[in-house]
């Protein structure tokens, strides 16, 4: 490789009095001075959430209504932190969702614990938890930091779903086919 | 009124005079903590403060929203939160002195504004009279005088705290006033040897500085900044030391000192450093106004008495005297924009730097300047 020296040349008089480059940086602060702001007001400006962004882990619904974690409890063996505290729960015979292996009785996420790692999002077999964009989680008591099953569902929503697997299934059973 | 005010006893005449000025002074004050807050922060690119607003002013429809986008209000919440906290006072101080310090701050930054002309009107014979507190023939030598008198509530404040960095802090702060004081009085020896004229009775007042400044002619209009840039920028250079701004901070120097001199005070007492400093800045743009910009002359080659022709104001002098000292302010306001400017475009000197600047390179460029400013006006009025 080629060695360039480079010409180090001393400093004029002029520029030992500093005067031209403190001239030169009182210009570039004035043009920050008249310049757009760069910050967002916070409360009332929100910044745009890049997609793929990790927030508050939440759960969601299929595009029937139906909750779709079945409490298997992948996601609070994976977690990291042991922030996940499931209580696994059956569903009732007559219920229209009767079909589905199990359902969660409480579904607890301690978020004083979450480290918003996404790996209960990941591990997740039936695509029931993500961390969606609420980024921002505050509240005055410990207790108020864990959601609860409730909770979980009002932040999740709805989330489109391409495989409605328990229809199938339910699909296949009927029409004799249940190892579809 | 005037009438009234004018057979009062002249001891209540003073003081009603002193009363209005640092009344003035004053609010003066906490805008520029404030403005330095907008300032830093519209430099930063950030909008700043603006959020505190007091609920029947949000009910002005577009003047409220205004005043709270300016950050009016947290001036009111910084005072207040100043005031009403709590005064905790450390065990291991000098009590006396540490509670003296502060007091000391405040006495010469309040004393030199007596000194200071602040606006003139015209009499009936059509000379321009300074309004001024005390319009004394020593003027900047009182000024210089008093106002290094500030450097000891520095020392106090220091030596009182009992601690490293407070110490260091005074220590600093006692060696860079005294290095950039010799410099500053240099600078403006030249532009006294050029107002006193032979044959005129001889005077230090900052009125006569300004009066020199508006006399007709292309010569006779110009202001010193014009006439002595070198002297200006050494006695600007010397402000910014004198006052603790940026980039001489070294009393306060947050970096490597915590806070400096002030490092044990809090509440009230802090902020009595803290509205001395600001008017230490605004005596400081005031008299270095008078210097080298004029005064209270509108523009360059353009006096006071020639405006008061054109807008008519010759013969009311409650209102020229209200006009020349909106002019006035209009640049001390300006001066104190340069400070904070200066502020965040400079990064701040070391101490070594600071006192090489002083020294080596201040020191002799003031002597210097003053020699060939000495030989030339010896020349020139022969």
């Amino acid at each position: 490789m080629a060695v360039i020296p480079l010409e180090r040349k001393p400093l004029t008089l002029i520029e030992r009095t500093y005067v031209p480059q403190i001239v030169a940086g009182l210009k570039t602060t004035f043009q920050h001075l008249l310049r757009p702001k760069e910050t967002l007001e916070y409360p009332e400006q929100r910044p745009a959430i890049p997609a793929g962004y990790r927030g508050v882990p939440t759960l969601v619904k299929d595009p029937h209504g139906r909750e779709k974690c079945v409490s298997c409890q992948l996601c609070e063996f994976v977690c990291p932190p042991k922030a996940i505290r499931i209580t696994p729960g059956e569903i009732a015979p007559g219920a229209p969702t009767s079909h589905v292996e199990k359902a969660p009785q409480e579904f607890e996420i301690d978020m004083l614990r979450c480290i918003y790692c996404g790996m209960c999002q990941e591990v997740c077999p039936e695509e029931a938890i993500f961390l969606q964009n609420q980024f921002s989680m505050t509240g005055y008591t410990r207790e108020e930091m864990v959601n609860n099953k409730a909770r979980l569902y009002e932040l999740g929503g709805t989330l489109p779903d391409q495989h409605h697997k328990w229809d199938k299934k339910k699909t296949a059973e009927e029409h004799g086919n249940d190892r579809h | 009124m005037v009438e009234f005010y004018l057979q009062l006893h002249p001891v209540v005449q003073g003081l009603l005079k002193g009363l209005a000025v640092i009344l003035v002074i004053f609010p003066i004050g906490g805008a520029c903590s404030m403005a330095e807050r907008k300032v830093s922060a519209w430099i930063q690119g950030r909008p700043g403060p603006n959020r505190a607003i007091v609920p029947w002013v949000a009910w002005i429809p577009f003047l409220g929203t205004f005043l709270q986008r300016l950050g009016i209000f947290h001036v009111m919440a910084d005072g207040g939160k100043m005031l009403f906290k709590e005064d905790a006072l450390p065990g291991h101080v000098n009590k006396f002195y540490f509670i003296l310090a502060p007091i000391v701050a405040m006495i010469p930054a309040l004393t030199t504004v007596t000194t200071v002309p602040f606006g003139a009107y015209l009499d009936e014979a059509g000379r321009v009279i300074p309004l001024a507190l005390a319009n004394v023939d020593i003027g900047l030598l009182a000024i210089f005088a008093v106002s290094s008198l500030g450097v000891y509530s520095l020392i106090l404040a220091g030596w009182a705290s009992n601690s490293k960095y407070p110490f260091l802090g005074g220590v600093r702060a006692s060696a860079q006033l005294i290095s950039y004081e010799l410099s500053m009085t240099l600078s403006v020896v030249p532009l006294f040897l050029w107002v006193n004229e032979p044959g005129r009775e001889a005077t230090l007042g900052l009125g006569r500085v300004v009066e020199f400044q508006s006399q007709p002619g292309f010569m006779g209009g110009m202001w010193f900044i014009f006439i002595m840039p070198v002297s200006a920028f050494i006695f600007l250079t010397s402000l910014f030391a004198e006052t603790n701004r940026q980039p001489f901070d070294m009393p306060e120097s947050e970096s490597d000192l915590v806070g400096g001199f002030h490092t044990e005070y809090g509440a009230f007492k802090w902020g009595l450093f803290f509205v001395a400093e600001y008017a230490h800045m605004v005596i400081g743009s005031a008299v270095f106004t008078l210097l080298f910009l004029g005064g209270w002359n509108p523009l360059p080659w353009v006096s006071l008495a020639d405006m008061a022709a054109w807008v008519h104001l010759a013969d009311q002098p409650i209102l020229l005297g209200v006009l020349s000292i909106g002019i006035f302010l209009g640049k001390v306001l300006a001066m104190i924009f340069f400070f904070m400017w200066v502020r965040w475009t400079v990064p701040r000197f070391r101490y070594d730097q600071v006192m090489e600047i002083g020294w080596k390179k201040l020191l002799p460029l003031a002597i210097a300047n003053l020699l060939a400013y000495a030989i030339g006006i010896a020349i020139i009025q022969k």
